[in-house]
Order: structure tokens, then C-alpha cells, then sequence
């Protein structure tokens, strides 16, 4: 009944692509979808009239009246709550919070509720439920409104965890997202939002299937895993690393961080024998580590190298450009951990 | 909508067994339904706790004095919704559950007995939870065109949940097609009602969202199914939600791990004992002649033949496979899952 993680064939060559706004990318998966199937809803804080907050959801109202888009009142654990019992009798709901950081609001439904639901009802009551929204930082919106909370849900069972960076990953993930049977978790970048890349046009049906990794750039010297936001910064870092060092990284994006694909990553480290794990939200007790943890369990003989994590310091974000500027694990203090990996 | 504070208590049988009010229509079969579930209901309790005390069992929370709650779904029909806690097991058999279901998630078996036809979802464990899944419910009950309604229970302490309030709040603001049901046990563990809440009845809570508030006698099993098929109808009828508090009193602790002599009086446990919802019902029927003494004793003898049975059924089911832990925590379990499975079970 649910995607399965496997590869599917991409569209055909043949396909002219055209080159798409990831918000664009998100905004087609969600019609597209609702097009296909009549359960699909989306409910949150100002998503209806006003489009959403981030403009995401742009459009869907007028197409699909307000008891497909609906307007909640400002309660996250209302209507996380609400879609768990609508999802319950056969509605496929996408709930939008306005902010990641919120999911802290609705936690006790998400985490108590949502991810136990199937095991506590004996896989008698499956939850399609899709929780997307925004994280992260760069737009100065400080402490509460920029953290990313990838490795919170990726923490507790029954939640899959979905990170795409690119337009054609966010709408081929978002599509199979909303036709999973799983509770998935979609997380968009507010630094994404504008960026560019190519995509089938809106009519040409595709998905990219959850738990899945892809290399994104090719090379023999460090293997680079990472996700979201990142995986942009990353991929600077690589080229400026190999114009200017002639060093040659290969960066993995995960893609889905729970479950996590490491038989693309552990691939990656047989030919590079260098890790590195590189991802915006905290590096203490992160993905990062997970990554690391799991290759010297799984695969320590294919190390050459102490594997590493980078990611953000263990403070709260500042809302100050400087201060925010220093903190984030962007290009430059990429580009300095990759240095210091292989000059050790 | 504008609805004054409610201020009648509505009651049909008194505690001495008198009618006071308007009887429901009920057939005789009905009400013998009814009696027969709030009976069974208590020996249940009563067989749960002792088996809990035998180690034969695990924590459970008794509802000996709140067996009127059969009235919260008596008014439903089948392919309506109930969302209740762990101490609604009487309105969900009187909805269809068999007693075994709820014995069955203590040996680990999560949907053993449920199906989705019953329009029941498993026992709610955490406070309030599910006030919102109702809601939710409702809401696609009321997207999908029919005139199906769900009911969400809870107890005095969850009225004190932010979900209970956003629950009320978004079905008022959608005019969901949602019931909210409150069993006002007088006590949220040890905290009694007066500091859960500085208003003197639940049901106020109701104005205060713009749906009306319902307050209701809740060991009077008839004035129970009297108010809560109002509310159901106008459910239907599509005009809007409703919050009904049901004035009752558990008699026995919170759980298996609670004492309650620690926190009430032997005063007050008797002033609740002479208004047993089971006493004052079986008068009313044999009065009525809905019922003589000999079906009475029939019907005891019955139950407990059925306790029986249900108690041996349950000794008899195996404990679950260690498998099962790994099963149903995905729809379809990721690679590391099985991977983990295997490592723990050793097979390959």
C-alpha cells in the first residue's frame, strides 16, 4: 500500500525539462496530489487566503474550496490532533506548521499519538499523514523561529523523515510522501524557497522514492553526507575545495534521514575512505552522529580516517546577522573541516 | 452562536428509583441491553481488579459507580464514532467491543477485538488526546456528506488539557458533528473537582466556545441516553457540537496503583454509595415491569457465565511473539528495522 524503497524509473529522457522554483516544486506536488486523490486535505495556520505564510500553498484554495484548504485556528496541537482522527477514518491530511520550531506546540500529538498510532493499534489503524513546513536559519528570525528538527523526529519510531534539497527531489518526495501510509514528516528550508533547479513540467507524473540517497556530485578524495539546505552549501564548498585544492568530494544527499539509506553512503566511503557528516541543526546528539555511530558499527573497516560531524554549535541561534552568520555550518566552516580531514 | 450558562440538572430516575423526568423511547429489549452491560460491566471491573491483585493482570482503572456511562452509546448507531478513555470500557462493549478486547491489550494483542465497523478506535491512554481525534473525526464524517456523528469522552482532570479546549474550539468554529462527552468522577486522581476548575459545572465551558453545555445527573443511565441523543440529533441535523458533563463518582481508585482512602472521606464514598446508577435503574425496571425478579437474577447469572468465559479466554491466549514488537511500528518496516529485528531474535 506504501511506497516502496526502491528505485523508480526517472522520466524519460526524452522529457524536455524546465527549470522550477523549489516553492513552485512543493506548490505542484500538493495540486497534483489533491487532483489525484479526493482524501488528501491541507490544514493550517493561514494556508487557505492568504496562501501560507511562505506562499506555499498559494492557489489550492480557489481550486479546492475551504474544506480541502483549510484555515485552523492558531492551535498546533489542535489540529495535529485533528488530523490524526481524520487520517484515522481514511483522510490523507497535510499539515502545514508555519514554523518547524512548532512542532514543539504539538510534540504530545506528534510523538505520543501520531508515530505510536500503528503499533498501538496493532497495525489496525494506519495515520497518511504528512506534517510539512519550513525550518532553519539565515533569514535573522532568531531562537525559536530558525532551529531545524530533523534529528527530534528522526529520534522516535514510527515517523519517517523526509529533508529534500533540490526542486525535483521536494515534489517527487512530497508526492510519495502523501501516498505513503507511514506518518512522514517534510521538511523545507526557508533558505530553499526561491532557489532553482530542473524538473519535469507540471503535467509529466514522477516520484522519488523515500529512503533513497543520491550523489549529488562525484569524487574520490572525502565523502561527504548531508541533506536540506546544506547540501547547496556543500556543493559550493566542493567546488571551491577542488578549484582551489584540487581536492575531490563527493557529496551524498541523504535525502531521507529516517530511514536512513547507508548502503549509498557506506559505497561512497569504500571509494573515498573519508566521512564526513555535515547538516545545519545541532551537531550534539544529531544525525551526524548517527551517520558516524553507524559507520564504525557497520562499516569501520572501510575508514581511512577518523570520520566526523559538523553542524551547529550547542547555543541558541542569534537573531543578529554577524552572530547568525558565524554559528551556521555553511561553506566556509565546511570547507575548513574538509581541509582539516585532509591534511590529518 | 450565544448559549446561556446551563443551570437545570437533568435527571429521569432519582436515586431512590422514582421517574422525575420524561423517560427515553426505549423498547424493553433496550433497556435490558442497557441494565445487562452496566451489570456485566461492574463484575468485570470487579474480576479485573482481582485479577490485577493476583498478578494475573496488568494496571487497570476501574469504573465501579460510573456504569451509566452505557448511555453515552446507547443513542449512537453502529457506524457512528466513540473515542473514549480506559474507563469507557462499558460504552464501548454497549457499542459493539467484545469485554476480551480490552483484557487482550494487556497480553500486548493492540486490536484484538476492534474493527473499524464497530466506528471505535482502541482506548485512550494519555489525558485529552482524543477529544481532538473526535473532532478530527467529525470533520471528515461531516467532508465526506454523511450524517454520522463522533463522540469524544474524557474525565474532569482532562477538562484542564489544552486539548480539550482546542478540541471544543475547532468544532465549534467548523460545526463538526462532535459530541463532547465529560465523566465528572469528581476527582483527576487525587485532585478533586473543585481545584481542577474554578467553575462551579464543566458544562459552562460549553457557552464559552458558542456550543450549548448540557449538564446531566451521570448515574441516571436514562437521563444520560436522554441528553446525549439530543445531542446527537442536532449532531446530524448539522446544527453543530455539543458538551454534555455527566455528575458521577468513582467508587473504587483511579487505577490498581492508587489508593483513594489517602485523599476522600468514608462520608463521602457513602453519600455517592446510596446513589448507585445500577440500584436506582434495576428499581425503575422492575417497577415498570420491564424486568421481574427472576429475569433479574437470570440476567446476573448470565453475566456472570459470560465473565467466566471471557476471563478463561483470556488465560488461554499464548503471550505475544517477540516479533510483533518490530511489526507494526512502520506500515512497512525500513531495512535497519528488520536489520535490528534480526540481530535481537538471531535469526538471519
Amino acid at each position: 500500500m506504501t511506497a516502496p524503497v526502491m528505485a523508480q524509473a526517472a522520466p524519460e529522457a526524452a522529457v524536455q525539462m524546465r527549470k522550477t522554483t523549489y516553492i513552485q516544486a512543493v506548490n505542484e506536488a500538493l495540486r497534483e496530489e489533491m487532483r489525484r486523490d479526493e482524501s488528501v486535505f491541507i490544514l493550517g495556520e493561514d494556508v487557505a487566503h492568504y496562501g501560507g505564510l511562505f506562499r506555499v500553498t498559494r492557489g489550492l484554495l480557489d481550486e479546492f474550496g475551504p474544506q480541502r484548504v483549510i484555515d485552523t485556528p492558531i492551535s498546533e496541537q489542535g489540529f495535529m490532533g485533528m488530523a490524526l482522527g481524520a487520517a484515522a477514518v481514511g483522510m490523507r491530511p497535510v499539515v502545514e506548521l508555519m514554523y518547524m520550531d512548532f512542532t514543539l506546540v504539538a510534540a504530545d500529538q506528534i510523538f505520543n499519538q501520531i508515530a505510536k498510532y500503528h503499533y498501538m493499534t496493532g497495525g489496525l489503524i494506519h495515520l497518511p499523514i504528512v506534517v510539512r513546513g519550513q525550518q532553519g536559519g539565515g533569514k535573522r528570525y532568531g531562537s525559536q523561529h530558525s532551529q531545524c528538527v530533523e534529528g527530534l523526529y528522526a529520534h522516535f519510531p514510527g515517523i519517517r523523515v523526509v529533508v529534500p534539497a533540490t526542486p525535483y527531489d521536494a515534489k517527487g518526495l512530497l508526492k510519495s510522501a502523501i501516498r505513503d501510509d507511514n506518518p512522514v514528516v517534510f521538511l523545507e528550508h526557508k533558505m530553499l524557497y526561491f532557489t532553482r533547479g530542473e524538473a519535469p513540467p507540471a503535467e509529466v507524473e514522477y516520484t522519488v522514492p523515500i529512503g533513497l540517497a543520491d550523489v549529488k556530485r562525484t569524487g574520490q578524495d572525502l565523502t561527504l553526507v548531508t541533506y536540506g539546505y546544506c547540501l547547496l552549501q556543500a556543493l559550493e564548498a566542493a567546488d571551491a575545495l577542488a578549484a582551489r585544492y584540487g581536492i575531490q568530494v563527493e557529496v551524498v544527499d541523504l535525502r531521507t534521514v529516517n530511514p536512513m539509506d547507508t548502503d549509498t553512503i557506506w559505497e561512497s566511503v569504500a571509494k573515498t575512505g573519508r566521512l564526513l557528516a555535515v547538516h545545519e541543526s545541532y551537531a550534539n546528539c544529531g544525525v551526524g552522529a548517527e551517520v558516524v555511530a553507524r559507520a564504525y558499527e557497520e562499516a569501520p573497516h572501510l575508514l581511512r580516517a577518523p570520520a566526523r560531524r559538523l553542524g551547529m554549535a550547542p547555543v541558541s541561534i542569534p537573531v543578529s546577522k554577524p552572530l547568525e552568520d558565524e554559528i551556521l555550518p555553511w561553506k566556509q566552516q565546511i570547507m575548513a573541516a574538509v581541509l582539516e580531514m585532509m591534511r590529518a | 452562536m450565544a448559549y446561556p450558562f446551563p443551570t437545570e440538572i437533568h435527571r429521569v430516575v432519582d436515586p431512590e428509583g422514582n421517574l422525575v423526568g420524561d423517560p427515553p423511547e426505549l423498547s424493553p429489549e433496550q433497556h435490558r441491553k442497557l441494565y445487562y452491560w452496566m451489570v456485566f460491566g461492574r463484575m468485570w471491573s470487579e474480576r479485573m481488579v482481582a485479577l490485577q491483585r493476583q498478578g494475573r493482570m496488568g494496571t487497570f482503572a476501574p469504573h465501579v459507580g460510573q456504569e451509566a456511562q452505557a448511555g453515552i452509546a446507547s443513542p449512537l448507531r453502529q457506524d457512528d464514532w466513540l473515542l473514549g478513555t480506559y474507563r469507557e470500557c462499558i460504552a464501548y462493549f454497549v457499542k459493539g467491543l467484545s469485554p476480551l478486547a480490552p483484557m487482550a491489550t494487556h497480553r500486548g494483542y493492540f486490536s484484538r477485538g476492534y474493527t473499524r465497523e464497530l466506528g471505535l478506535v482502541p482506548l485512550q491512554i494519555v489525558i485529552g488526546n482524543q477529544m481532538l481525534h473526535a473532532v478530527g473525526v467529525a470533520m471528515a464524517m461531516q467532508y465526506e456528506g454523511t450524517d454520522r456523528v463522533a463522540v469524544g469522552v474524557c474525565g474532569d482532570g482532562a477538562t484542564s488539557q489544552g486539548d480539550f479546549h482546542e478540541a471544543l474550539n475547532f468544532a465549534a468554529v467548523f460545526q463538526a458533528p462532535f459530541i463532547a462527552v465529560v465523566q465528572n468522577n469528581q476527582y483527576a486522581i487525587s485532585v478533586p473537582r473543585q481545584r481542577q476548575a474554578a467553575v462551579e459545572y464543566l458544562a459552562y465551558r460549553g457557552p464559552a466556545f458558542g456550543i450549548p453545555g448540557y449538564i446531566v445527573d451521570g448515574n441516571d443511565v436514562l437521563a444520560v441516553h436522554k441528553v446525549v441523543q439530543e445531542c446527537v440529533e442536532r449532531a446530524r441535523a448539522g446544527e453543530g457540537p455539543s458538551l454534555v458533563e455527566l455528575l458521577t463518582y468513582r467508587m473504587g481508585a483511579h487505577t490498581t496503583a492508587d489508593d483513594p482512602t489517602k485523599y476522600r472521606s468514608d462520608e463521602e464514598v457513602a453519600h455517592w454509595q446510596a446513589r448507585d446508577p445500577i440500584k436506582r435503574y434495576r428499581i425503575f425496571l422492575l417497577r415498570q415491569e420491564i424486568l421481574s425478579n427472576e429475569e433479574d437474577e437470570a440476567l446476573h447469572e448470565q453475566a456472570t457465565a459470560d465473565l467466566q468465559r471471557c476471563v478463561e479466554e483470556f488465560e488461554a491466549m499464548p503471550p505475544p511473539r517477540p516479533e510483533e514488537i518490530f511489526e507494526h511500528v512502520f506500515e512497512t518496516p525500513p531495512p535497519n528495522l528488520l536489520r535490528q529485528r534480526d540481530e535481537i531474535l538471531g535469526t538471519p
